[in-house]
């Protein structure tokens, strides 16, 4: 591989005869990843590679810094320890601890050849670059060239505003016809001509009649309407508010470049958002298939165990992607081999039925690899999870009990749990921001709308991000939201240079 | 790759330190400084830094989670106050791994190593004449005579190999090695000088009417802190507790901070008890003396100030490493007191250390005023 400048070093010798055995372990099921690197460093470098995002090269920012104290910390006292990582490329590179013992080895490499198997065949990461170990090192190096230029400061300074938008982005966006490019330049140069036609006439005293004045200035009308109607921008509100500001902000050059950067990273994240569950459960479902049938020694069954045991453990009022991914795998692999799905099954009330129904399908291992190649975490809990799931699982569903403020159970519904989880998945948890209008109150002002979907947006981020954007597009700026049900206008003025005071103002209706 | 994490790192600490970008400020989440949970265990936030972002506020206050429990079972502890994260927010989609605050558990050491890193704490230099000498004899060393239960084997085997090879008498066909008596070699024992210095830190509190139980709870915290970073100084820590109102008495430390009096406040009763204590039990030649005395700044009368400053200047301040005296800011207390004392001895003092306690958030920089002087 191209050198990156840091110590890791290939693969230890007697794993490769083990690499080689559960490559073609993986294959015989089926799996078919990229090629996949093993690369072996400390936990240092380990720290540091999973602050980046996986990557040995990111542009310079404090934000990675602060992730990597945080990991740091963690492992020196022995809290946390990052076991495997492994980037979405082609071919895919994947990390091994140095330290850890050859039993680990052998599950994270099992573990990884699932996730690449992930990463090439699911459809939400079909739009993602292959080749971004390359792209983020150009970015890194064209970064660090502007900062040479211009200081580490300034670019820093644009940096940070650009963390705030990191989400601000349109996750069907690389789906969509149009390419996920920025046009070049705005160029209206193109639009038609808008001066009134009038049909020819050579006799004056017949201009009433064939260019009745009625009729020219109900066409006057419709032209302004429609030429008001283009101006709109944007045309139809857009979730990817990054790349509107990117497009549409008075930006320097190299501003607009450093943003552009940002915002691409930021795409090529979304889909390992948006499938954390389905990746991971598809992962150690495969790790422990594979350790289990065939690749555990008998000396090792305890230390696998134990350290499959710790990766799918629960704390009280967390999810466990990787418990509920492997554990939602499996039911759907065990009622697609069982025949449990479909009208008749659907239609039966009867339990004990239900239970022993065995139409002897054998359809489950088809089933999984169809799962995993069509469906996020959003279609894959709405579509697979049952109540009886729910029910063997676990599941329950908490609140806040203010009295004793403590956090409590308060039910196990089954409708109750799966609206929670949809609704903690959706939009990758983030709330849905909209540019609806770059001219607003006809003052090249922007307006952006909050869709309420039950929650409120925290008011005291919401103005901080507010004073981002409107530090890059250099006008006030503000937001259509509801606050305690009513309706409301939150705006950050923006007066010489910054982000200026702040007023809200109640309206009948949300723009 | 490296060196750009390191720079990163630097650059991270440098932010949270305050030394640059101070706009960034108000961003950096500390969380709250915790005591002691079970047995040299604490809980330690890590900063952060808060990138601003539309999220969503802590209305919702409901969750997924898995595992067992009957309805109405507890799972975990709501956040105080409001700048919470919600703790049940598990799944939270995000790119980077984990945002919340971690849970590390830490002896008592290394929380004291992390506390003078983050404060940039000096070591501190005991006063020279006072180390006590411990000696104490280990068998690290080697010598040619000795009983010969303690024979080095090893050595001796060594040295005799090596003469018979030397003088050619070893014959590898037949490995006999027979040492002679110049060849013994014996364990031996070298004196360890040991320099331990005692410390001795006298806590007083006033728990008049109106030190409140948050003052208290400042108090208890702050004083959890010191301890801590003085264990770490000395080895052989003494504690001594002394409450006062009008009079003072010695307590034990869970008295200490559970007491709460009414009634007026002197001052100088606990100034002339913590006199007492040093004169009987540590002579100052001997051991690094530390009184705290922590209070809302109200004494009773002008003249009973005036006592203290003479308990002060002609007697305690000869005896100890630094004198410190906390106020904590409460809303009955008029703060007199701290006045009086930067009136008789200037804020910049090196044997009095005065520092304000406005709230919680001001622990740890009172922590800093006291400690940062390396007395």
């Amino acid at each position: 591989m191209v050198s990156y400048g840091f110590e890791s070093s290939d693969l230890l010798p007697e794993l490769v005869p083990i690499r080689d055995r559960i490559e073609k372990i993986a294959r015989s099921y089926g799996l078919d990843f990229f090629d996949t690197i093993f690369e072996m460093i400390d936990y240092d470098q380990m720290n540091a590679f999973a602050a980046f995002g996986g990557f040995p090269v990111r542009y310079p920012h404090w934000r990675f810094g602060m992730d990597y104290d945080q990991l740091s910390k963690g492992y020196e006292f022995g809290l946390q320890k990052i076991y495997e990582m492994v980037i979405n490329t082609s071919p895919a590179y994947a990390y091994l601890m140095k330290s850890n013992a050859m039993v680990d080895q052998k599950t994270v490499m099992a573990h990884v050849y699932g996730h690449v198997d992930f990463f090439k065949n699911n459809v939400w990461f079909s739009k993602t670059n292959r080749k971004m170990l390359d792209t983020m090192a150009n970015h890194a190096v064209r970064i660090r060239s502007y900062m040479e230029d211009l200081g580490e400061d300034t670019v820093e300074q644009l940096l940070d505003l650009a963390l705030s938008l990191e989400h601000l982005i349109d996750p069907n966006l690389p789906f969509l016809e149009k390419p996920n490019r920025l046009p070049e330049n705005i160029d209206d140069s193109g639009a038609p001509d808008r001066t009134l036609a009038r049909f020819k006439n050579e006799r004056p005293y017949m201009e009433d009649f064939i260019n009745p004045p009625a009729y020219l200035a109900e066409q006057q009308r419709i032209s302004i309407d429609e030429q008001s109607k283009t101006k709109k921008i944007p045309e139809e509100p857009t979730l990817d508010v990054f790349g509107f500001l990117i497009q549409h902000a008075p930006l320097k050059d190299w501003e607009r470049s450093v943003l552009s950067m940002v915002r691409d990273e930021a795409y090529y994240f979304v889909p390992q958002v948006q499938t954390k569950i389905m990746n991971e459960g598809w992962a150690s479902y495969w790790h422990s298939k594979i350790m289990t049938e065939h690749v555990l020694d008998a000396s090792e069954i305890i230390d696998f165990c134990d350290h499959h045991a710790g990766t799918l453990a629960t704390q009280p009022g967390r999810l466990n992607p990787y418990k509920l991914g492997i554990e939602l795998f499996r039911d759907i692999e065990d009622r697609w081999n069982r025949g449990a799905f479909g009208k008749e099954y659907d239609e039966c009330d009867n339990l004990v039925e239900k239970a022993k129904w065995d139409r002897k399908t054998g359809l489950g291992r088809a089933k999984i690899f169809e799962v995993r190649k069509v469906c996020n975490d959003v279609t894959f809990i709405d579509q697979y999870i049952t109540p009886e799931f729910v029910d063997r699982y676990k599941f329950y569903h908490y609140g806040l009990n203010r009295k004793t403020n403590q956090y409590e159970i308060l039910d196990r519904d089954f409708k109750t749990i799966k609206e929670r989880l949809l609704t903690q998945l959706t939009h990758r948890g983030q709330p849905y921001i909209y540019v609806v209008d770059a001219n607003f109150e006809n003052q090249s002002e922007l307006l952006l709308k909050h869709k309420h979907l039950g929650s409120d947006l925290d008011p005291k981020w919401m103005i901080e991000t507010l004073r981002s954007i409107a530090s890059l597009w250099r006008r006030p700026v503000s937001i259509s939201t509801i606050m305690e049900g009513q309706p409301k206008l939150f705006r950050v003025g923006y007066k010489s240079g910054r982000p200026d005071e702040v007023s809200e103002k109640p309206v009948s209706e949300q723009i | 790759m490296i060196y750009s994490i390191r720079r990163d790192h630097s650059r991270f600490r440098n932010i949270v330190k305050g030394i640059i970008k101070q706009d960034l400020k108000k961003y950096i989440t500390h969380g709250e400084m915790i005591g002691k949970k079970g047995k040299d265990l604490v809980t330690i936030p890590v900063p952060q830094i808060e990138i601003p972002r539309f999220r969503f506020g802590s209305g919702q206050q409901d969750g997924v989670g898995q595992g067992e429990g009957e309805v109405g079972d507890p799972i975990g502890q709501g956040e105080e106050g409001e700048e919470g994260d919600q703790p049940g927010s598990g799944q939270k989609a995000s790119d980077k791994a984990g945002e919340h605050v971690l849970d590390v558990e830490l002896t008592l050491q290394e929380l004291a190593e992390i506390l003078g890193q983050e404060l940039q704490l000096p070591k501190i230099e005991p006063r020279g004449h006072k180390t006590l000498k411990a000696k104490a004899d280990k068998y690290t060393s080697i010598a040619s005579q000795g009983p010969h239960s303690l024979r080095h084997f090893k050595r001796t085997f060594k040295n005799a190999l090596r003469r018979q090879i030397a003088s050619g008498t070893y014959d590898p066909d037949r490995p006999v090695i027979v040492p002679i008596p110049s060849d013994f070699k014996y364990r031996s024992w070298k004196t360890d000088v040991k320099h331990e210095n005692s410390a001795v830190i006298i806590y007083m509190m006033d728990v008049s009417g109106s030190m409140g139980d948050e003052q208290k709870e400042i108090v208890r915290t702050e004083a959890f802190w010191i301890n801590t970073w003085l264990k770490s100084q000395y080895k052989g820590i003494e504690t001594r507790y002394i409450i006062h109102d009008a009079v003072a008495r010695e307590v034990d430390e869970d008295t200490f901070y559970r007491t709460r009096e009414s009634g007026g406040t002197l001052i100088s009763s606990a100034y002339k008890l913590c006199e007492k204590i040093i004169e009987t039990d540590y002579p100052p030649s001997e051991w690094n003396i530390y009184p705290f005395h922590f209070s809302d700044g109200d004494n009773w009368s002008g003249e009973d100030t005036k006592l203290c400053m003479e308990i002060l200047t002609q007697s305690l301040l000869q005896q100890v490493n630094a004198f410190c005296y906390g106020q904590v800011e409460s809303r009955y207390g008029s703060g007199q007191f701290y006045k009086d004392l930067v009136e008789q001895f200037g804020t910049e003092s090196e044997d009095v250390l005065l520092s304000r306690i406005e709230s919680k958030d001001g622990i740890l920089q009172s922590i800093k005023d006291f400690l940062g002087k390396g007395k």
